[in-house]
């Protein structure tokens, strides 16, 4: 397969042109990076992943029998931050983003190395801080921080947590700002805005999102310090402040989070979709400006997080219209994803089940969002189980699927190995079955009425939560088998070749593992992006 | 555990339309799931890789386009228009509601009966009689839901929120908070207990402390010597107080503000925010000095007042008839 006159392992590349901790340390190189960064997030998912299997082991019964409550107050609020704050956020734009932007726009790194350098040694010390807060007894204030509670009464870690919260999001900005910088001004020649990779406006419009809205939760939690070291009124009543102050601001940033992680999500499945089904992506131009929709969209619809906080009618009103009309972006890139495939030549390898598996999880996801958008509705799932399931379905089951999905497609680019297929594939329907498992009961556990973050409950309600419990535990094998046979295949792979998917986009054009500088000859883009049609077929036997 | 639900009961009067509406969205979604999901799998079937079968070059559709993101847009409006009407109904009580006093603190909820009785933890209420609850928090924010109802409303420190419901079916109901607040979030939760009226009635009556919550706060009016300044003839030094809740009052600022339990509460705990034209800002805070059961009592017996019963507390009760109806007229012009 390989064309190359040397063995591929041999041919100079990113992991080997240098040797030694400190090459890795003080790279630049945006590929070694984005390695540093796979590193740290996966183990972070773990940390975050551990929280959650305690949280389910506890709720296998209504009574609180596992832990204390506070132990579980304690658990619950490392999950959320953990898997928000440090693997949902930064998980896709910081490793395969990292990885990929420059490769696909025909570049020969980032426009700001350095600075890239520094956005992951950023979320580092925001980890390691984060890792502290942990060890020496966590917070208990929930992922949301919600004032007075958190000034107030909450555990003496919260400025700790806080802080670790607010250096991360310098890492996300920054990363954000390099993107932006990148895409505008290091594109190849003729590499057209018409003509880059979807993957690429996703990335952009997450960009967009990272930079504007990040600097408010960092000034929420500054305030946030302020009101609990200084007794500066300003979200306590007490003080003189308003509490829906801070959940206002909050929610402007955190809103529009949940597009920082679902965007570039989406960006990896149009790749997968259109390679896999060897078309271009139908209604190209309306799945690229729908990112760009749903990331200024995203900014108008925070308060839909609030409809039972005690603001105006009139206001609940709005928020509720306004969140109908984010389901229309997501809608047509469903829409299109799907009708990519007429007439097309669809194979099903791993990435592909991972592409199905996004479809399902997000779009019932999705039509969940509709229920919560609907006031009444709102009014009685809100708060419950219901929101749970939702924001899982839409944050971990999309954003997990894709991830796992976009790993394997360029697990060759970026490894020069192939993973075994057999296993990959195994791995996917696993993690779908016991994803719906976990979390599809807590869909009736909601509209029941239980509530979330309850350490016991009613035991009518424990049927239901043994189902997702056992859910729990299949889809915590499908996320560990990944981890297993894609470090077995660093050693015993099949050796990848450059283009094993015979796939279209430029950062198949380069060898595999790529060179430090990503191409040996510049490259100048004279097709279109999704070209499958004017590349050779590839025997169907493969 | 013998009998798991997977409908939750029904017994409020918000339950049938939440439900229909609820329904409804399950329906639309359970169609579009079979739709999409039909359509990845036919596809992804029908186009799978077949030897000497190359795929067709397809840019797109704008018909589809447009059609996809038009149509959906129709279900949206009726999601919104479906869920803002009973929203809207929610938050707009009824004026003759019964209206009970929660006050809500880490962990426990605490009812004051307009009738005297108080109760923690549990909330008997009358069957098919409108019930409002107007409920304070004295540490965090806590939410009081009760699944059975279809409705929940957060519970803040520092001001009041409004709930309203017709209880529909005799029973005892959870009542859960629903937003997280601290060790014993979980363990905040109580009973709904929904009795016939007679019933109800008996239970009201066999209560310890009868003595009404208007009247508690009478007695309180008196003692913190509120009626030295707000007396029932137009000469105080504070606005007359007979007849003020539900309607608006002209501000010192030029503004003017409805006198709700909000406004009440605020001229109470705060009485320079705003102050009703024609007064100077000369009332002391309360804040601290009384508690939120006094501030609810407080409320309850300024609402208690109308132009007619004059103010009992501190002055002479001949002069209730010849008071003017609206003092801010008086004053403020």
């Amino acid at each position: 397969m390989a064309t190359a006159v040397l063995p591929p392992q041999q041919r100079t590349n990113y992991l080997n042109a240098e040797h030694g901790v400190k090459s890795w340390l003080l790279t630049v190189d945006h590929k070694r990076i984005a390695i540093l960064y796979m590193l740290s997030i996966t183990f972070f998912f773990f940390i975050g992943g551990i929280y959650a299997l305690l949280i389910r082991l506890e709720l296998l019964t209504p009574a609180g029998d596992l832990v204390q409550a506070d132990t579980y107050n304690r658990l619950f609020t490392g999950h959320g931050i953990v898997m928000v704050f440090f693997f949902l956020i930064p998980v896709v734009p910081a490793i395969l983003g990292n990885f990929l932007v420059p490769l696909m726009i025909g570049a020969k790194d980032l426009a700001f190395p350095r600075i890239n350098l520094l956005s992951w040694y950023l979320y580092v010390i925001a980890g390691a801080l984060m890792l502290h807060v942990i060890i020496t007894g966590g917070v208990d204030t929930g992922w949301t921080f919600y004032t007075p509670y958190s000034t107030a009464f909450a555990s003496p870690k919260v400025i700790e947590a806080g802080l670790a919260a607010f250096i991360n999001g310098f890492s996300s900005i920054f990363t954000g700002l390099n993107f932006i910088v990148t895409i505008h001004r290091m594109r190849a020649p003729g590499m057209t805005w018409s003509r880059l990779p979807l993957f690429i406006w996703a990335h952009y419009a997450t960009s967009l999102v990272m930079v504007l809205g990040t600097p408010v939760i960092a000034i929420t939690l500054v305030l946030l310090v302020l009101e609990r070291v200084f007794h500066l009124g300003i979200f306590d009543p007490k003080l003189g402040g308003d509490p829906l102050l801070f959940q206002h601001l909050f929610w402007f940033y955190s809103h529009p989070a949940v597009y920082i992680m679902i965007l570039p999500s989406m960006g990896i499945i149009s790749e997968l979709i259109a390679c896999f089904s060897r078309k271009r992506i139908f209604g190209f131009n309306f799945v690229a400006l729908s990112s760009v929709a749903i990331a200024v969209l995203g900014f108008l619809v925070w308060a839909h997080h609030m409809f039972v906080a005690g603001m105006s009618v009139y206001a609940a009103l709005i928020f509720s219209f306004l969140t109908f009309f984010i389901g229309v972006p997501s809608a047509i890139k469903v829409f299109n994803w799907t009708a990519t495939m007429y007439k097309g030549s669809v194979t099903y390898e791993t990435p592909m089940l991972y592409a199905f598996g996004f479809l399902g999880l997000f779009t019932i996801g999705g039509l969940t969002g509709l229920f919560l958008a609907t006031l009444g509705v709102d009014i009685h799932v809100t708060d419950t189980y219901f929101v749970v399931a939702h924001f899982h379905y839409v944050m971990v089951g999309g954003v997990v699927m894709a991830y796992l999905g976009g790993l394997h497609f360029w697990w060759p680019k970026i490894t020069g190995r192939m993973y075994p297929e057999s296993m990959g594939k195994l791995a996917a329907l696993i993690g779908f079955v016991g994803f719906n498992l976990t979390f599809f009961p807590q869909f009736i556990l909601g509209y029941v009425g239980m509530p979330r973050r309850y350490y016991q409950y009613p035991p009518e309600f424990q049927v239901l939560n043994v189902l997702s419990t056992a859910g729990a535990t299949i889809l915590g094998i499908g996320y560990l088998f990944p981890l297993v046979y894609l470090l077995w295949s660093l050693r015993y792979g099949e050796v990848a070749g450059d283009n094993p998917w015979n796939a279209a986009g430029l950062e198949w054009k380069t060898s595999s593992p790529p060179p430090t500088f990503n191409f040996d000859v510049d490259p100048v883009v004279d097709f279109e992006a999704y070209n499958y049609d004017e590349l050779k077929e590839i025997p169907v036997e493969r | 555990m013998g009998n798991t639900p997977f409908w939750p009961e029904s017994a409020s009067n918000w339950a049938q339309g939440v439900d229909a509406l609820y329904i409804f969205l399950v329906l639309v979604s359970v169609v579009m799931c079979v739709l999409i999901f039909g359509a990845v799998a036919f596809l992804s079937v029908k186009f799978r890789r077949k030897p000497g079968v190359q795929p067709t070059a397809i840019e797109g559709s704008h018909f589809l386009e447009i059609t996809w993101s038009v149509l959906p847009m129709f279900f949206f409006f009726a999601f919104f228009l479906g869920g803002a009407l009973i929203f809207f109904h929610e938050r707009t009580p009824p004026q003759d509601a019964s209206e009970i006093y929660v006050v809500a603190k880490q962990w426990m909820w605490k009812m004051e009966h307009p009738e005297g009785p108080r109760e923690i933890n549990t909330l008997h209420v009358p069957l098919g009689k409108d019930v409002k609850l107007i409920m304070t928090s004295m540490d965090v924010i806590h939410s009081f839901y009760v699944p059975a109802f279809r409705i929940k409303q957060d519970v803040l420190p520092g001001r009041y929120t409004i709930m309203w419901f017709r209880a529909t079916q005799p029973g005892t109901y959870h009542l859960f908070c629903a937003e997280y607040c601290g060790t014993q979030h979980s363990g905040m939760i109580g009973s709904i207990i929904v009795q016939p009226e007679a019933e109800y009635q008996t239970w009201l009556n066999g209560g310890s402390s009868s003595v009404p919550l208007a009247q508690t706060g009478e007695k309180a009016f008196a003692e913190l010597g509120c009626a030295s300044c707000h007396r029932s003839d137009t000469q105080g030094r504070g606005p007359l107080l007979a007849g003020i809740y539900g309607r608006p009052v002209a501000l010192e600022d030029g503004r003017s503000v409805m006198v709700d339990e909000n406004y009440l509460r605020e001229s109470i705990l705060d009485p320079g925010a705003k102050v009703v034209a024609g007064f100077r800002p000369v009332m002391p805070t309360f804040q601290g000095i009384i508690s939120e059961e006094q501030l609810a009592a407080l409320v309850a017996y300024v609402k208690s007042l109308t132009p007619s019963s004059g103010q009992a507390a501190g002055a002479a009760p001949a002069k209730a008839e010849k008071g003017p109806p609206q003092m801010k007229s008086g004053r403020s012009r």
